[in-house]
């Protein structure tokens, strides 16, 4: 049994979560920077030459990227083997997020769902994270995180179909969500489309995929096939950056599919903004 | 064609009429900043004949919940947030006399009819470059509701603030003239 201190697992979240922040993943800069040359809009070209050198700031004076530092976010493997001494891992996340969002001067965008008080003793230092927990075998805990904005988040869509839907519903319904989100999320996007499983299962997945490095291959060639061919689908929509008209609609589609009930065919489509702050870290 | 025009508030109903969807602006001068929760106690003050917290009349208010100031700095990253959430209260800001409004995303009807009736216009600023936009804001002052947070209103003190008009005063809207022209059906 490997043990791993309550107070180290703080540490390390406040770490990322302040540096997520500021510096944009090398996956996410990447894909900016190949819209910026594949880009046919003079408009959306000039947004996205501003948007490069926001990242260019943000990293270098140690700014915010975006005002909105997002809800955080945290699907967490933890290895059998592991007992983290000290207190709760729940605990520890949270603590870590509140020490990452005070100390690194990031805004509290947690609030009640109704007064939408902002009260400090409560939810005012962005609490609680959201955290997806799962157990795994080894003496390592895995920890993948993202701030999720809200404007993105709020064009999300999830609907349980029958399968008579088949691919061409799936694909159909996430060109749908994009269209009418049009600027409203911050294209360029990257889209996390979770099909099958439960309903909640499909959502949860479509989360997720988000969390995958932009560039990367899906391991299913099916499911990489699907998302290319999406990709281009969403890109003819010629929403461009910021709305402004485009050719760059979206740098990414994510699948993760899973076996699903006879009846059903459940898809969530869960919409992430260009500022894509994400990470990967193992204790 | 699009023009590229320096402008210091308060705008005049003059400017506003050479204003074109499409236009760049570059802002300087006093703006206001009124997220949601804001703009409702704002209109609840209409509502009940009370005075606003700041003079409307030729005023651009900035759809925006900045991130705390570092030691030292007047206000951190300032980008816009998401404007149609602000449609329900927008129209009777114009019609008392708000000329500008700074934020992203699409505008109902009743947004950009009210644009068109009393002159102003809708700027888009750039989404997600919070960093970049932070640093054209000089100075800020919380004038009211300083409870709500990243939600209080400001004056903020700006300095060639870069916006591009999306709705203008004539009815054209950026958005769908910019789609339109790389959209393949």
């Amino acid at each position: 049994m490997r043990e791993i201190a309550y107070e180290e697992i703080v540490k390390n979240v406040r770490d990322i979560i302040v540096y997520s922040a500021s510096n944009l993943p090398e996956d996410a800069l990447n894909a900016m920077k190949e819209a910026y040359e594949n880009e046919k809009s003079p408009v959306s070209k000039e947004v996205l030459k501003q948007l490069l050198e926001n990242a260019d700031i943000a990293s270098s004076e140690a700014r915010p990227l975006c005002q909105d530092t997002g809800l955080a976010v945290f699907f967490v493997k933890i290895g059998a083997d592991v007992k983290v001494v000290g207190g709760l891992l729940k605990d520890a996340i949270n603590e870590g997020t509140e020490k990452g969002y005070v100390e690194g001067y990031l805004r509290a965008s947690t609030c009640h769902p109704f007064t939408r008080a902002n009260n400090k003793d409560t939810v005012g230092y962005n609490l609680p994270a959201i955290i997806h927990l799962d157990i795994v075998e080894g003496d390592k805990i895995d920890i993948e995180y993202a701030a999720k904005g809200g404007g993105s988040e709020n064009v999300s869509r999830a609907r349980v179909f029958p399968p008579a839907a088949g691919k061409q519903g799936v694909i159909d319904y996430v060109k749908e969500c994009i269209s009418d989100a049009g600027p409203n999320p911050c294209p360029p996007l990257t889209v996390g489309v979770g099909i099958g499983g439960t309903f909640e299962k499909a959502v949860i997945s479509s989360k997720h995929a988000l969390f995958r490095d932009i560039g990367s291959v899906n391991e299913d060639p099916e499911m990489a096939e699907m998302e290319a061919d999406i990709k281009v689908v969403l890109n003819k929509l010629g929403i461009g950056t910021m709305g402004m008209g485009g050719t760059e609609t979206v740098l990414a589609v994510h699948i993760e599919a899973n076996p699903c009930h006879i009846a059903s065919l459940p898809v969530s489509v869960n919409v992430q903004c260009h500022s894509s702050r994400h990470t990967h870290i193992t204790i | 064609m699009s023009q590229t025009y320096h402008l210091t508030t308060p705008i005049s109903d003059e400017t506003i009429e050479t204003l074109k969807s499409g236009d760049i602006v570059y802002l300087s001068g006093i703006i206001y900043t009124a997220r949601d929760a804001a703009h409702k106690r704002l209109v609840d003050l209409l509502d009940a004949g009370k005075e606003l917290p700041f003079d409307v009349k030729g005023a651009v208010i900035y759809f925006v919940g900045p991130t705390p100031p570092k030691p030292g700095d007047p206000i951190g990253s300032a980008g816009p947030t998401t404007s149609y959430r602000m449609d329900s209260y927008s129209p009777r800001l114009i019609a008392e006399g708000l000329k500008g409004m700074i934020g992203k995303g699409k505008r109902n009807k009743e947004v950009t009819d009210a644009c068109q009736e009393h002159k102003a216009v809708y700027f888009g600023a750039t989404g997600g470059a919070g960093a970049l936009l932070g640093k054209q804001i000089k100075s800020a002052e919380v004038i009211a509701y300083e409870e709500l947070g990243p939600e209080a209103v400001r004056k903020l003190e700006v300095v060639d603030f870069p916006v591009t008009v999306i709705n203008d005063a004539y009815g054209n809207d950026l958005y769908k003239t910019g789609r339109a022209k790389y959209e393949v059906k």
